[in-house]
């Protein structure tokens, strides 16, 4: 009992980061109709942008004692960095192609991801070498049964995530800028006519959706602390993995990435725990080939004729 | 009547295709201007241009006496010029209320935007009963009455309306008719693009007919109706 307990917090909180990442992609997909392929390079620059905050004021030292206010200075330093960078890769990279085929765009994007990873890797950067996140959440076990523990350091990646989701979801449906959002995904020219300025809530799309996965970048390592170097192939993995979360719980629905982003955590962690560890990421494509085969549209998705 | 709204020399293409060839027209303050012509003549390419969602490869539209050639889509709704599209233009998934407070965008007087939405209520009651359903689910009726009463939300001195008879029910056209010439009466002056030629002339003080991209004829629309070649090619009469 205790086991399916750990587990199931595990799920949560690893799947609670997959749905952070996945919004980022089904909110740019949502409005532009396109998959932003550097999103998981963002996520890897949150851990990253963390590690260097928390350096940057010496909690990385050994024997550092980070006092308790340095997990919010770092992780709203990581959101406030990568929402700027996103901001700006948006306007550098992807706005001057608005009107040219979506292809072109797309290999815009997979240039963005390989200039990041790379320059991440430079010794003026990030370096080539992995390196460990200090724990600036504060950990305890909360309680333990024979044997198992259910960890404070989970408690609070799953509430911060579930907190940022609760504000992204007021944001979408409780504020002018969200209801723009919104207007914008459904029909960016008649949202123009109303006196919307597209080009502002694009941006805006992206500097939340980049905020968001920075925050997922510094739950994941404050979950798993070993960061490995900017271009290592786990950051796309897991980006990928995120990004089957949107496809599942069907891309463009800010809902549906929430609910993807925790099923899939929870089919990769319950997979793992119960049937086979080397076997995770198989568990999750096959539920998202399955998924597809069902439901195209996805879970929460609509079904949509293409216009002609 | 002065000129509150001049179009010269608007000339637009899409690629290679030229849309309108340069096309001259003034709409007064005060009147309802009716564009006429038949499909691909270039009325909702015309409106397009106005309200800014395309560019025009040359020529000239002022508003008000000022040049707004090329200004972005959401800076013209805020001078004045309200655009209810072709194909009504309705946010599907959001609802009649949501659909609303779009039409209201641009706007920074709430109190203003408030009484607005009671004369729009009061013009159309069928949105205030529907307001919090998701106008996807509207009849056409009824999503071309949201239509117009979201670009009303928008205060326009200047109401482009795009075929706002479009796959209707007779007695549905004639209540939007009716509704337009309230809007009329209210001081709003209407820029109508409309294959309806007969509701459209009876409605309207003046009529321009395009032809493929040119202005062919313009004049009073009592005497647009009554002219042999508007009554062959778009009133049915032989």
């Amino acid at each position: 009992m205790t086991r399916v307990l750990q587990t199931l917090m595990d799920g949560v909180a690893v799947g609670s980061t997959y749905a952070l990442i996945a919004l980022g992609y089904t909110m740019v997909y949502g409005i532009l109709r396109f998959i932003n392929f550097a999103h998981s390079d963002i996520f890897m620059l949150g851990a990253w942008f963390s590690f260097s905050l928390a350096g940057v004021f010496g909690w990385t030292l050994a024997g550092a004692t980070p006092p308790p206010w340095a997990a919010v200075v770092v992780l709203l330093g990581a959101m406030s960095g990568t929402a700027v960078l996103g901001y700006a890769i948006e306007r550098v990279a992807y706005r001057p192609l608005r009107s040219a085929p979506r292809i072109n765009v797309l290999i815009a994007a997979i240039g963005v991801s390989l200039l990041i990873e790379n320059i991440g890797q430079l010794p003026i950067a990030f370096g080539t070498q992995p390196q460990r996140m200090p724990s600036l959440l504060p950990d305890a076990v909360l309680f333990e049964v024979s044997g198992v523990s259910i960890r404070l350091v989970d408690t609070l990646v799953i509430g911060i995530a579930l907190g940022l989701m609760a504000a992204l979801e007021w944001l979408i449906y409780g504020t002018r800028l969200g209801l723009a959002m919104r207007a914008v995904s459904t029909d960016a020219q008649t949202a123009a006519l109303m006196g919307v300025p597209v080009d502002r809530v694009v941006s805006a799309t992206f500097a939340v959706g980049s905020a968001l996965a920075a925050a997922a970048g510094f739950l994941y390592a404050s979950k798993y602390p070993g960061i490995n170097q900017p271009a290592h192939a786990t950051w796309i993995l897991l980006g990928l993995k995120a990004f089957v979360a949107a496809v599942v719980g069907g891309i463009g629905n800010v809902r549906g990435a929430m609910a993807g982003g925790l099923l899939i955590g929870m089919v990769e962690i319950f997979g793992a725990a119960y049937l086979s560890p080397h076997l995770r990421d198989v568990y999750v494509f096959a539920l998202l080939i399955l998924v597809l085969l069902v439901r195209p549209a996805g879970l929460l998705g609509r079904a949509t004729v293409e216009k002609v | 009547m002065s000129a509150l709204l001049q179009v010269q020399g608007l000339a637009v293409r899409y690629g290679a295709v030229a849309a309108l060839h340069g096309i001259d027209f003034d709409v007064h303050e005060g009147e309802i201007l009716t564009l006429l012509g038949s499909n691909g003549a270039g009325k909702s390419t015309t409106l397009r241009a106005i309200s800014g969602m395309i560019r025009p490869s040359s020529g000239t539209i002022r508003f008000d006496g000022r040049d707004i050639t090329g200004l972005p889509a959401h800076e013209i709704v805020g001078l004045g010029i309200a655009h209810a599209p072709e194909g009504r233009g309705i946010f599907g998934p959001l609802t009649v209320d949501e659909n609303l407070r779009l039409g209201a965008f641009a706007r920074k007087d709430p109190a203003g935007v408030a009484s607005d939405r009671e004369r729009v209520f009061a013009l159309f009651p069928r949105l205030a009963e529907r307001i919090h359903q998701v106008s996807g689910t509207l009849s056409g009726g009824e999503q071309q009455m949201l239509a117009i009463g979201r670009a009303m939300l928008a205060r326009p001195r200047l109401l482009l309306l795009d075929e706002p008879s479009l796959g209707l029910a007779p007695q549905v056209v004639a209540t939007i008719f009716r509704i337009l010439r309230e809007i009329h009466a209210g001081g709003t002056t209407i820029l109508l693009v409309e294959q309806n030629a007969s509701m459209a002339l009876a409605t309207a003080q003046r009529g321009a007919v395009l032809e493929v991209g040119r202005i062919v004829l313009q004049g009073a629309a009592s005497d647009l109706a009554a002219s042999d070649d508007v009554r062959r090619a778009y009133l049915g009469v032989h």
